[in-house]
């Protein structure tokens, strides 16, 4: 039945889901991608996966170069002792968060438009935060000691700093990726046991048979799981928040100047939630072409993430002309040099990269032509994710290279090490993306049906409509 | 559909729980008690060349630890005595005695005594033997009863942790210069009396890193 029939489209409410599916279609068009016979993945998928793969051998060759040699492989300096790797970390660390966002602050706004990517976007956040996990891991110069970072006992009488907020961190990103994990795990049970249901192979039967935990889809479970799922989200909703303020703590406890401003958390915040969205953009549009879900995915999505772009990307805008106007108001010398310098000194250029990519190039979005055009979409998306990491790198680079001491600025360089590293977190990411892509139903199905018109008990002409 | 797993797994979380569990905790009790310096350490005893007996020398006869290890007060190493140190005495005494053939070998020849270190830190760790003498940190508190040894073995773990005790609450191995090397010396003082020497000897055991990670 579809919903076209008995309603008119509602402009201000176009439906979620198009084409007039069935249910029995939907589960058919997620999980036919599930159930491919090995080998019959699109070709899309066979040409990512040995990108991919090879992004995953690589890193090891790297991080086992850097383990054999030390940090010196990198380009770190006396003064810019964080480098790349924290550069990267608080890139991929970023980019998780549209996915918390996505499922649980919008899931209590009941925002209906996220079932459509909040699977995947969940995904991502928990990819996102394996691959930034790797650099704080292995920046520590003893990559065999990282369980130092741990408040363990030991024969040292050693016990992490409780009043440093690296401590903090390691707490809000391990809370963090067990809250992600949990959410997304709950939230893939009731269509694991669909796939379950469907299985027609011995091996592909006992896997999703274990992986659902025994679930029926009767009365009393969806009862429970609405609970569950209502109290993970509000578990993880203050995490959006305080993770990436927990990272912004990292830099303005400190008292570099550039880092030790208050308008680091929500501006750290903000970012991330900008970079995110960019990233689920990034792959949500070649993913809904790839496995045609452009009726699941639909434009009315984009424009929807399209928009939290063009918002994110001015606050991130107003946090960078906030900067500026505080480093003049204070008075502080030393805080007017790092940002004089940081607009015109030997960073201009990635300076001006971030702020053409993260605060100019969203203004296309005014438009609702842009905000339907894929191709600018995809573009702008991509433009976000460099300007994101170039605020990272303006934000770290530019204020430890340039200290206190003039006679000790040096210019930072990355070397092919960082750069190898740093490319092959991308493969890292994508190889786990791909395989998510091929095991897991990529859509949350029986989210979708519940937005569907299907699904309203009063969704016949009227009724409902006028108090019956 | 028919059931794909028997009933008996919905034991299995208990189980797992119990397992993971017990494992987590035996494999806490193995690393803290097996894994520590207590346990590895502490206790080693090398077979050194020359049968040198402790308990005879700073115990039976009550050297003082200090005519052999001549400048633990002014030196980083409690320097180990030359063959010349024992001379001094076996020209006279034992001088046929054929465990000392090594030492005497040595005078001659003038040719050290391989002797196998017992108390080892790290390389990355700095230690002051003087720096400890003078505060009044006596002998037996990091060595134990050397007077009682017949050959030397370890009596303290070495660990940062055991080194961290002592600079976080010094008072109680602080004794007067004069019971310096005094084996069976004990705490006799109050807390009083070790503030007062405390604040005497203006001492402030450090605990930053660089103070032995230079």
């Amino acid at each position: 039945m579809s919903a076209k029939a008995n309603h008119e489209i509602d402009p201000f409410d176009p439906p979620l889901v198009e084409g007039g599916h069935s249910f029995g279609e939907i589960t058919e068009k997620v999980c036919s991608v599930v159930e491919k016979k090995p080998g019959k993945e699109p070709i899309y998928w066979w040409l990512l996966l040995p990108i991919g793969f090879t992004g995953v051998g690589a890193l090891h060759i790297f991080l086992g170069w850097l383990f054999w040699e030390g940090t010196g492989t990198w380009g770190l300096q006396n003064q810019a002792y964080w480098g790349w790797a924290i550069v990267n970390f608080v890139f991929w660390v970023g980019i998780g968060h549209a996915g918390t966002l996505i499922s649980a602050i919008l899931y209590l706004f009941r925002q209906n438009w996220r079932t459509g990517i909040n699977r995947f976007a969940e995904a991502m956040t928990i990819f996102a935060v394996c691959c930034a996990a790797i650099f704080p891991g292995v920046h520590i110069g003893r990559p065999w000691l990282p369980y130092w970072l741990l408040p363990l006992p030991n024969q040292m009488g050693m016990w992490p700093n409780f009043r440093s907020p690296l401590l903090w961190d390691v707490f809000a990103v391990s809370t963090y990726f067990t809250v992600s994990c949990l959410f997304w795990y709950v939230g893939l049970i009731p269509d694991l046991a669909t796939v379950r249901d469907r299985a027609k192979n011995k091996i592909r039967r006992y896997a999703y048979t274990a992986l659902s935990m025994g679930w029926r889809g009767g009365n009393r479970q969806w009862q429970h799981y609405e609970k569950a799922y209502c109290i993970l989200a509000g578990v993880a909703t203050p995490l959006v928040l305080s993770v990436h303020t927990i990272v912004s703590f990292d830099f303005a406890v400190s008292i570099v100047p550039g880092w030790h401003t208050t308008i680091f958390p929500p501006y750290f915040v903000a970012g991330a939630v900008f970079s995110g969205f960019a990233m689920v953009l990034t792959l949500s549009i070649p993913a809904r072409h790839m496995y045609h879900m452009q009726d699941l995915i639909t434009m009315r999505h984009l424009e929807n993430m399209a928009k939290i772009l063009l918002l994110t990307g001015m606050l991130v805008g107003y946090a960078y002309g906030c900067e500026f106007f505080i480093a003049w108001y204070s008075g502080v010398l030393y805080e007017q040099a790092i940002f004089i310098l940081r607009a015109s000194g030997p960073y201009a250029w990635a300076y001006w990269t971030m702020v053409a990519c993260n605060v100019l190039s969203p203004q296309i979005f005014w438009f609702k032509k842009a905000r339907r055009n894929e191709f600018v979409l995809f573009t702008v998306s991509i433009f976000v994710n460099i300007g994101m990491w170039f605020e990272r790198f303006v934000i770290t680079i530019t204020s430890l290279s340039n200290d206190y001491m003039p006679s000790s600025w040096e210019y930072y360089s990355p070397t092919l090490i960082d750069i190898g590293t740093f490319i092959a977190s991308f493969g890292v990411f994508i190889f786990l993306f791909l395989l998510f892509l091929r095991f897991l139903p990529m859509i949350a199905i029986a989210e979708v049906k519940a937005i569907m018109p299907e699904a309203d008990p009063h969704h016949h002409a009227g009724h409902g409509k006028d108090d019956h | 559909m028919a059931q794909l797993f028997p009933k008996w797994l919905n034991a299995l979380p208990m189980v797992g729980a119990v397992v993971g569990g017990s494992t987590a905790i035996g494999a806490v009790i193995v690393v803290w008690w097996f894994f520590s310096p207590k346990y590895t350490d502490v206790g080693y005893q090398p077979k050194q060349p020359v049968e040198f007996s402790h308990k005879l020398h700073a115990g039976d006869m009550g050297l003082d630890c200090r005519y052999c290890h001549s400048n633990v007060e002014k030196s980083q190493e409690a320097n180990v005595p030359s063959a010349q140190i024992c001379m001094n005495c076996h020209t006279q005494v034992k001088q046929d005695s054929p465990k000392l053939k090594l030492v005497r070998e040595s005078y001659a020849e003038d040719k050290p005594i391989e002797w196998i270190r017992i108390h080892k830190l790290g390389e990355y760790a700095y230690f002051d033997h003087s720096a400890h003498s003078n505060a009044g940190v006596g002998c037996s508190s990091c060595h134990g009863r050397i007077d009682k040894m017949e050959v030397v073995s370890q009596a303290e773990p070495l660990s940062m942790g055991w080194c961290l005790d002592c600079h976080r609450n010094p008072g109680e191995h602080l004794r007067p210069h004069s019971e310096l090397t005094n084996m069976s010396w004990k705490q006799t003082l109050s807390d009083k009396e070790i503030d007062a020497l405390i604040k005497d000897r203006n001492l402030n055991p450090p605990e930053n890193c660089s103070a032995c990670h230079r």
